[in-house]
């Protein structure tokens, strides 16, 4: 069964990303599933950071960290990175040589034959290509792709380095190497849990976006303001995260879907406007990508450290809704999907991401566009004679309208208010009133919310109960279980507030895996449906679960 | 002035003290809404909390009442996806240049076309009393119990050092002034700074008649285009206080939105309807 880790390194600023992501593209359009993550120091230069690809014939979206592949850009991320070499792996050394060695002085090259040691990346590039058993042509084609808008020269002399560096290797390859990664049908996009989120806003029909750069949060507004000539969204870069929410607060209440996208600390200064837009019933969706906190924290690195935060983010009691999509696939549909509940209820949604599955890119066969389904449900003012903004519904939703758009008024306010939207004090009657008409719509919000995903739970004696960006690796985790015949099965949540309707089967014993400190989403699930798990698999050191990390921590446990 | 009824809205019980100069105020505003002709639904008032914040409840038109310090970002948010509204902020000194000083600063560099009106009684009145930044060095207060230490914010000149291009100062001790100068703000293209000296009747640590000895008009002959003389007026306060339009430009620098307007999409946002799943395709395509 085909599946290799490579792992490349360097410093910051060396083109670890640029090297990874170019491989990355050519085992994908070479037709083989990939999964890359990336790990990196918070400084622009310096440093060891790595670039992780695993290549297979079936999805694996799930980091591993041991190599079968290991290439160091330079001697300083070798130290730290060179016990990551399983037994039978190979190195991609520039000095070094040995058993298992494959010695290629892509600096000596590039500056020897090329002239300037910005082609030593693409020579090493190159050799990993042979290694790996990737078509040359592929690799060329790919490059000439990636620096289109270089000079000829440049472009010329970066196809020759690698081919260089193929050559080199393909030498010293033989008996050593022993994959062939010969070119087959592609499949689908190779995208990252950033790209499919930002196009997810804007399948769901976001126009507005502001926010103040944070990482890593940062890719979406990058993303969607890249893109806002086709997608006509106004993006803004706000002057501090309060600024970002109210504006978003603000552009919907003039009547367009709107996003802000933040971390930690940026979404701790953003709670009051989320309580706002509780208060005012003002539709707008929060991406909180999380790092591990508290305050600055690691500001690269990941976490599920914010679920708690997130679920009772504001103060007062308000309506919200709690999403954490598992893959890039799956944030797509699952932003659409933000944006649609948060019209509907009118309400707050926060989209739960995370550094790791920001950064990651999956093979994705089809983002199905046609399950999209747009809905409007602003009413028509028309149909209107006395407009009241907050008129009492059984549901608890009022009609809702925009400024300018007819005769009627629209009157929001953060004090408490009437049906009309007017500031009141009436506290025997209104206050009553409203308070009970915005916590309706939890009723309404919680049967719509999805029950777990069941993984293999029917025979399972032991059930891992996770959340979010980990399901891959906690269900690889399960397969690997099952083959030594252990009864394992998992729940994975991504729609985690209003929790769904649920029950838990009796019988089983569960096993609470998060990326925190603490078990949140733990604490959550004993206060709502009373389980209590007879243990907990927790990572709090900056890296994402992986499958090896759960079947240690099982096995100790 | 049947006019002005268009915009009152008597609804809701007035929450000011009585006899505080914020009702002079909503008149004048109501009156330059007359002036201007605007239908209510034309109009977005857009406030922070404290008194001042109050005025929309009193004002028949689309009103967005939100947090305290944050009126100026939802504000140029909503007239950045509906420029067909006159957005128009009005709150205290408090909310605008203490709790929200930042958004203040960065709104002048934008330039949004929305107006700010600021009621300033240099006190925070609505909790009793604390110096707000525009209080005086040596101004008792209930909090600043031996007199406020910390220099006061100078906004029309933060406006004015920014390039900010409509900066003008009003007083409701003169109402027909102050109505011409909402008008004339709310008809700016750009972003159009109106201070209004609104004393506080309950906590203001100085009266009335206090103001009134120190205000005047700025005459008939004073040169609203020239920034330097404008620096001069904005820097007069302790012996004499103008009123006025202390600057105006020509309203021709570039308005916040204007690029996506010309680039992207010149009508408001809310036309753009539902969004075209064509061209994510089409985004789609680089990642195969």
């Amino acid at each position: 069964m085909l599946d290799i880790n490579i792992v490349i390194t360097g410093a910051a600023g060396q083109g670890v990303q640029t090297v990874g992501e170019i491989l990355a593209k050519v085992v994908h359009r070479a037709g083989y599933y990939v999964f890359s993550w990336q790990e990196y120091e918070s400084r622009i230069r310096g440093g060891s950071n790595s670039y992780r690809i695993r290549i297979s014939n079936k999805k694996r979206n799930a980091p591993q960290f041991m190599a079968d592949l290991l290439l160091p850009l330079d001697p300083k991320s070798k130290t730290k990175y060179i016990s990551l070499r399983k037994p039978d792996a190979i190195l991609i050394d520039e000095a070094e040589q040995g058993k298992g060695i494959i010695q290629i002085p892509f600096n000596d090259i590039a500056t020897g034959e090329f002239g300037d040691r910005i082609f030593a990346n693409t020579v090493a590039l190159g050799a990993l290509a042979a290694v790996v058993g990737l078509d040359l042509k592929l690799l060329r084609q790919v490059l000439e792709e990636m620096f289109e808008k270089k000079t000829e020269e440049i472009i010329h002399k970066n196809l020759q380095a690698a081919g260089k560096g193929y050559q080199l290797a393909e030498t010293q390859c033989r008996n050593l190497c022993r994959w062939n990664l010969k070119t087959q049908k592609q499949k689908g996009y190779l995208i990252t849990g950033n790209d499919t989120a930002a196009l997810g806003a804007a399948a769901g029909g976001c126009r507005f976006i502001a926010a103040y750069p944070m990482t890593p949060s940062t890719g979406i507004i990058t993303y969607l303001t890249k893109h806002n000539k086709e997608l006509k969204i106004f993006s803004e870069q706000a002057e501090d995260e309060i600024a970002a929410i109210n504006m978003a607060i603000g552009a919907s209440y003039a009547g367009v879907r709107a996003m802000t996208a933040t971390s930690g600390g940026g979404f701790a200064l953003m709670n009051e406007g989320i309580s706002l837009a509780g208060m005012m019933e003002i539709p707008v969706v929060i991406l909180l990508s999380q790092r591990p906190g508290p305050a600055t924290g690691l500001p690269t690195r990941t976490e599920q450290g914010d679920l708690l935060f997130a679920v009772r983010a504001g103060h007062g009691d308000f309506p919200k809704i709690v999403l954490a999509p598992s893959n890039p696939e799956q944030a797509f549909h699952m932003m659409t999907r933000a944006f649609d509940l948060a019209e509907r209820y009118q309400t707050p949604v926060i989209f739960m991401s995370d550094q790791f599955l920001t950064s990651s890119a999956f093979s994705v066969e089809d983002l199905d566009m046609e399950q999209i389904q747009f809905h409007e449900y602003k009413a028509d003012p028309a149909k209107i004679q006395n407009y009241k903004r907050y008129r009492l519904t059984k549901d608890g939703i009022s009609p809702r309208l925009y400024p300018g758009q007819s005769r009627h008024l629209v009157c929001c306010d953060s004090d408490e208010h009437d049906e009309a939207g007017r500031i009141t004090e009436d506290l025997e009657n209104t206050r009553i009133q409203m308070v009970q008409k915005r916590l309706n719509k939890n009723q309404s919000m919680r049967k719509e919310m999805k029950k777990p995903e069941s993984y293999k739970t029917k025979d399972a004696e032991t059930v891992l109960i996770s959340w979010g960006s980990s399901r891959q690796a906690v269900f690889e985790a399960i397969d690997k279980l099952r083959i030594q015949n252990r009864k394992v099965g998992g729940y994975h949540f991504t729609e985690i507030w209003p929790l769904p309707v649920f029950t838990f089967p009796a019988g089983k014993q569960y096993i609470i895996v998060e990326s925190n400190a603490t078990a949140q989403l733990g604490f959550l699930l004993q206060g709502e449906y009373g389980i209590k798990p007879v243990s907990q698999i927790l990572r709090y050191d900056g890296y994402p679960l992986d499958t090896d990390y759960i079947l240690k921590e099982m096995k100790n446990g | 002035m049947a006019d002005q009824d268009l915009y009152k809205y008597e609804g809701t019980e007035n929450q000011w003290c009585p006899g505080c100069p914020n009702f002079g105020l909503v008149a004048a505003l109501r009156n330059a809404a007359a002036e201007l002709k605007l239908k209510p639904e034309q109009i977005c008032l857009v406030s922070g909390i404290g008194q001042a914040a109050k005025l929309p409840q009193y004002f028949n038109a689309n009103y967005f009442n939100g947090l305290h310090g944050r009126a100026i970002p939802a504000a140029l948010a909503i007239q950045a996806v509906n420029p067909m509204l006159k957005t128009i902020v009005t709150t205290g000194d408090g909310d605008c240049y203490g709790e929200g000083g930042n958004h203040f600063i960065h709104a002048i560099r934008r330039n949004p076309d929305i107006t700010l009106i600021i009621h300033n009684n240099q006190i925070y009145g609505l909790t009793k009393g604390q110096a707000s930044p525009t209080t005086d060095i040596g101004d008792r207060t209930r909090l600043q119990f031996d007199g406020v230490e910390l220099t006061p914010l100078h906004p029309m000149l933060i406006a004015l050092t920014h390039g900010c291009g409509f900066i003008a100062r009003g007083f409701t001790g003169n109402l027909k002034q102050l109505k011409s100068l909402m008008a004339e703000a709310i008809a700016f293209k750009g972003l159009s700074f109106l201070e209004v000296i609104q004393p506080c009747i309950s906590w203001g640590t100085h009266s009335v008649e206090w103001y009134k000895e120190r205000i005047y008009e700025l005459p008939g002959d004073y040169d609203f285009t020239d920034r330097e003389t404008a620096f001069k007026k904005c820097l007069e306060w302790e012996d004499r206080i103008p009123t006025g339009v202390y600057y105006k430009s020509d309203s021709s620098a570039t308005v916040f939105g204007d690029h996506f307007r010309s680039k992207v999409w010149d009508k408001p946002l809310t036309e753009l309807g539902e969004p075209d799943v064509s061209v994510i395709r089409q985004i789609l395509e680089y990642y195969h």
